[in-house]
């Protein structure tokens, strides 16, 4: 779209009037087709259930999940929030420290030059199996969760910034120094923006990541006591053979997942819809 | 920006100098010579063409001009000293901040020089106007078209009223009818503003129909092998690339090309 385009007269020709139909038909199939295929599953699961007489404490149905998830809301709903308080300090954790480091590696190659292997090797060892030193290392049973989750979350913070702040306009950066800019007023005015839409990218694969190693933390080290998140839960219920209560903890982790994914999507589309081709709506 | 408007251009050798280049070499890497024993004498009001084909140092004596680099004999002499703001530059690409609007892009040299953008609107709305863009100012680069970018990119050179603009081939990306409307365009704000620019360019018309001057190089080592006047009168219109002045010019030029890429081989 372009400033200097007028508006036709609303004269459509066949062409565009199919194609129009088509864009209104795709805007209501792009929610309605995902959703029939969720209904369509709870229902065939819940006649499966019903039509093989399969025990619930190996497959309950939808509705008996749902039941469960009501009856044990207080217990699922700390945990939640647990979880959540815990994902979204680590993501927050991640954002800082991972932001941070590739300001550091970008203003100094040295410091890149002497740490980028050890983030790189953070990043490829598995958090299983880190984590029970951790254990040992760190008493706070939050902090321990914590910095696993930070562990898992920031390389992708770190390494999609630093990529963005080397992608700056080679042209515009001449131009900077060209008008005497002082390497701060390069780092704001220039390559932070530039960098904008890496660091988004990396914000919606760090969101999920925190969120993954959130869980597998308390999998592993456990938060232990009063702080249970839903994996404690999870770990829990399977102990006691409460199938529904371990697939009701499973969907709560499932929504978790959709809402910071649709929080990080908003976030990069709010931040980026005036500007970058990558939120600009195309014509045809 | 009231002194933009009134600055006279006097005749030719009556014109106060900006800079001198002495003698200028650059090598790269140790063994190319990029630039060779370049001399030049910048004037005030001077529109001088860089022509020459690729490889010949044109764009490397813009990076020098523009203290992007250093030579690495010789000297680069500016008038006065040369302060910020001294030099605006327009690039190939238009090279705008996608995530600022035409004003912000415009408003940036103000801005790296620690002005408010309230205090520079008049300036940034001034230049706007020069490159008849003023109703643009808050729309962002991607809703214009290449030749709009353009002019921005131009509004931009000259908001701070630099004492030289540098242009490194800046409509050769465009196609040829805007081309040329930027190049009429270019011309009308020169006579408007009388400003002193070093125009990169590796055609022959374009150079003819803009320049006083035209320095003709050639490649291996990037050298000056001729320098050109082109004696016909500003304003150039229309009508100036039918006739037959241009054409005697235009063909000076070719010739005077044909000779230094055929010494360059």
């Amino acid at each position: 779209m372009s400033v200097t385009d007028t508006r036709a007269d609303d004269v459509y020709d066949a062409e565009e009037a199919r194609r129009a139909r088509a864009r209104k038909v795709e805007s209501v199939a792009r929610w309605l087709l995902p959703m029939l295929v969720m209904v369509g599953t709870v229902l065939i699961w819940q006649w499966l259930v019903t039509a093989y007489q399969i025990p619930h404490y190996l497959l309950p149905g939808p509705f008996r999940v749902w039941q469960q998830l009501m009856t044990d809301w207080d217990m699922l709903s700390d945990a939640l929030l647990v979880t959540l308080r815990i994902t979204v300090m680590a993501l927050s954790v991640a954002v800082a420290g991972g932001v941070l480091l590739a300001i550091l590696f970008d203003q100094s190659r040295f410091a890149e030059l002497i740490f980028y292997p050890y983030a790189v090797i953070l990043q490829v060892t598995p958090i299983v199996s880190i984590a029970p030193l951790i254990f040992i290392y760190v008493k706070d049973p939050t902090a321990r969760v914590l910095i696993c989750a930070w562990i898992v979350a920031f390389f992708p913070l770190l390494s999609n910034t630093s990529l963005g702040l080397k992608s700056t306009d080679h042209n515009l950066r001449d131009l900077f120094s060209i008008y005497g800019a002082s390497r701060w007023q390069r780092l704001t005015f220039l390559q932070l923006p530039s960098a904008l839409p890496y660091f988004l990218g990396g914000l919606r694969i760090a969101g999920g990541l925190a969120l993954i190693g959130a869980i597998v933390a308390e999998y592993v080290v456990g938060t232990g006591g009063a702080g249970s998140g839903l994996a404690f839960r999870i770990l829990e219920a399977s102990y006691r053979l409460n199938i529904p209560r371990m697939f009701a903890a499973l969907l709560l982790i499932g929504v978790v997942g959709v809402a910071i994914f649709a929080l990080t999507a908003l976030v990069s589309h709010l931040m980026l819809r005036k500007w970058h081709e990558s939120a600009i709506r195309r014509e045809s | 920006m009231s002194d933009l408007l009134n600055r006279p251009t006097l005749p030719l050798g009556q014109r106060k100098k900006v800079l001198e280049m002495k003698d200028i070499l650059k090598v790269f890497s140790g063994t190319v010579s990029a630039l060779k024993g370049m001399s030049l004498t910048v004037n005030e009001g001077d529109f001088i063409s860089l022509l020459g084909p690729s490889g010949c140092g044109k764009s490397t004596a813009l990076r020098l001009i523009a203290g992007l680099m250093q030579p690495t004999q010789g000297r680069i002499l500016w008038e006065g000293g040369q302060g910020r703001g001294d030099i605006g530059v327009v690039f190939q690409e238009p090279t705008l901040m996608p995530w600022a609007t035409v004003a912000r892009n415009v408003y940036l040299p103000f801005r790296l020089r620690k002005r408010s953008f309230a205090s520079a609107r008049g300036e940034i709305r001034e230049a706007l106007a020069l490159v008849g863009l003023e109703t643009f100012a808050d729309a962002y680069p991607r809703e214009l078209s290449g030749g709009m970018k353009m002019r921005v990119s131009i509004a931009r050179a000259l908001v701070t009223n630099p004492r030289l603009i540098l242009m490194d081939e800046p409509f050769a990306a465009l196609d040829e009818i805007t081309r040329q409307k930027l190049n009429n365009d270019l011309l009308a704000l020169k006579a408007k503003i009388g400003c002193t620019v070093i125009f990169v360019t590796h055609s022959v018309f374009e150079s003819v129909f803009l320049s006083d001057r035209i320095i003709v190089m050639a490649a291996r080592p990037g050298r000056v092998v001729e320098e050109l006047q082109v004696g016909a009168h500003y304003p150039r219109d229309m009508a100036f690339r039918t006739s037959i002045e241009y054409a005697a010019h235009t063909s000076v030029v070719s010739k005077a090309l044909l000779t230094a890429m055929g010494e360059g081989a």
